[in-house]
């Protein structure tokens, strides 16, 4: 636990000595205020985040998290370091662990920011507190999971622009899956609806923790994680 | 210390290493000579736990570096050989984080990294981005993380590839004065480093041990040899069983490349005063045409390739 701890902290410093993640954010936060203003500035508007969130999990997730972890595994391959964390005694799953941990503190970090909008509908309005914290679990399981995508993308190449466009891929696809469930039909649309992101977390956002969706975004979470483990395990039998 | 017991290594079909064979006293300097694509990397990486062996053995200070994996790397400093480091990280920072991840506490990890500054002289940059430093220093920095969490065994891949020769003398000086707290194996293609560092050395060529010994042994056994070149004018066949026949000829080679005028012979043997007047006169006295005879220098290189197909073939 200490030595996962040591990467976390290794790669914070690298995150904030680069300008890569203040960009990121300064992007998040910017459109994060255009997705506030659309979501107040209109007839009967609702004093909630409801549909900054859900703007902010359609439109930024696919991006965000994938440019944030797309140098996590992709920059040591390239340069080699991996080799040498590798050969100190510390696990492989440590080594991902630490640096999901690390860029989930980046995305955590970041969306504190947005409370500003929650300080603003309290000053001119009631905000209902319970839909306003599970939108906000929501959106930190939502963003774990797609990190998680994004260091496996990471872990399965050195050039970070491949890692970045293949996590959003994968988080897009999964994004738009209930979308194309709606023009098919019978058990495959089911299932493909089900698998969608934004599927489980539209409960969220109304202000209901439903435990399958937690227990979605948790499992997501933890498939991508060990797929990431098993992939930077891999140099032991190419 | 270091112990490997026929180590092999397949990339796909292809063998890397094969039957690797060797073992390392505490406290001494094996260098491990071997031109490029030896397998020589391969079986760093091996030993330091990067990746396992297809078959075979290999022990850290007992500990076996596939089943006891940890315990082994925790006694590994590795210096890989393009030096990666995290060029975003300061000296310092770099430095305690190697540390810390080696399990060193704190206070240890302070004090070493001090010392280890010291002994690689890097104290004017402890605060320095190493992505500003230039190729020289980052080899230090190497070292420097090599050895923080005083190893029992080094590990160093072509330590002194790509610096500038003053450092290249820096570095050799550092990696002797280092052998003996710990053992060392370093890798390189470069013979007189060898020679200069190396207690024992062992040469391998298409992933196979072709010698290991001392290194003034294996340089008397090269320096014996000579190589003659020349073009002579007769039958292929009856030339080289006459240049064979030449008392001190190891090897002949005969080239179609040649002309009309003559064929090139490459003669391989010891190096005597009379080996050059012995040739020549095998040639005239079988009636064929000498047109040219000269002596070859043999770069470095050569006579460690050389060394590697003689001993291939023996």
């Amino acid at each position: 636990m200490r030595t996962v701890l040591h990467i976390t902290r290794k790669e914070l410093v690298v995150y904030a000595t680069s300008p890569m993640a203040y960009v990121v954010a300064a992007v998040f936060l910017a459109l994060m205020g255009v997705f506030f203003i659309d979501s107040v500035d209109r007839q009967f508007a609702e004093a909630a985040l409801r549909g900054l969130l859900v703007n902010a999990a359609f439109f930024l997730m696919p991006l965000m998290p994938p440019i944030l972890t797309m140098r996590l595994f992709a920059e040591e391959q390239k340069l080699g370091t991996l080799e040498l964390l590798l050969t100190a005694p510390v696990r492989d799953y440590e080594v991902v662990i630490a640096k999901f941990l690390a860029s989930f503190v980046i995305l955590v970090t970041t969306l504190l920011f947005t409370l500003f909008y929650l300080v603003i509908l309290i000053y001119y309005s009631n905000p209902d507190p319970g839909p306003v914290f599970s939108s906000y679990l929501g959106f930190i399981l939502y963003g774990g999971a797609a990190l998680s995508i994004g260091l496996l993308a990471s872990s399965l190449t050195s050039n970070q622009i491949v890692a970045a466009t293949v996590g959003f891929g994968i988080i897009f696809l999964l994004t738009i899956l209930d979308r194309i469930s709606d023009v098919l039909e019978g058990p495959v649309s089911t299932v493909l609806g089900q698998m969608s992101l934004p599927a489980h977390f539209d409960s969220f956002a109304r202000g209901v923790i439903d435990t399958g969706d937690v227990a979605y975004f948790i499992i997501l979470t933890t498939v991508f994680l060990f797929l990431t483990v098993r992939s930077v395990e891999s140099r032991r039998w190419r | 210390m270091i112990e490997a017991d026929r180590l092999t290594k397949l990339y796909g079909e292809f063998p890397a290493i094969t039957d690797i064979s060797f073992s390392v006293a505490k406290g001494e300097v094996m260098g491990f000579l071997g031109p490029n694509a030896a397998g020589k990397t391969t079986t760093m990486r091996i030993l330091t736990g990067f990746m396992p062996p297809s078959s075979g053995t290999a022990r850290i200070a007992g500990y076996d570096v596939v089943g006891d994996s940890l315990e082994a790397r925790r006694r590994v400093g590795y210096l890989p050989e393009t030096v990666p480091l995290y060029t975003d990280l300061t000296v310092k920072a770099y430095l305690e984080f190697m540390g810390a991840i080696r399990g060193m506490d704190s206070k240890s990890v302070r004090r070493r990294t001090s010392e280890v500054t010291e002994i690689c002289h890097l104290e004017d940059y402890y605060n320095t981005l190493i992505g500003k430093l230039s190729k020289g220093f980052r080899q230090r920095v190497g070292i420097a993380q090599a050895i923080i969490h005083e190893p029992d065994v080094l590990v160093m891949d072509e330590p002194t590839v790509g610096i500038d020769p003053i450092q290249v003398v820096e570095t050799r000086q550092l990696i002797k004065d280092l052998g003996g707290e710990h053992t060392i194996i370093l890798s390189t293609h470069i013979l007189p480093e060898v020679t200069m560092i190396c207690e024992r050395v062992i040469i391998i060529h298409e992933g196979e041990v072709v010698a290991i010994d001392r290194p003034q042994v294996l340089g008397e056994r090269l320096e014996g040899t000579e190589r003659v070149r020349m073009r002579i004018r007769g039958p292929g066949k009856d030339v080289t069983t006459a240049l064979r026949n030449v008392a001190g000829v190891q090897d002949v080679t005969y080239s179609e490349e040649g002309d009309e005028s003559g064929e090139d012979y490459t003669i391989l043997g010891h190096r005597t005063d009379e080996l050059r007047t012995d040739l020549a006169r095998a040639v005239v006295e079988g009636g064929w045409g000498l047109l040219s005879l000269e002596a070859v220098t043999m770069s470095l290189e050569e006579i460690f390739l050389r060394l590697t197909t003689t001993e291939e073939t023996a």
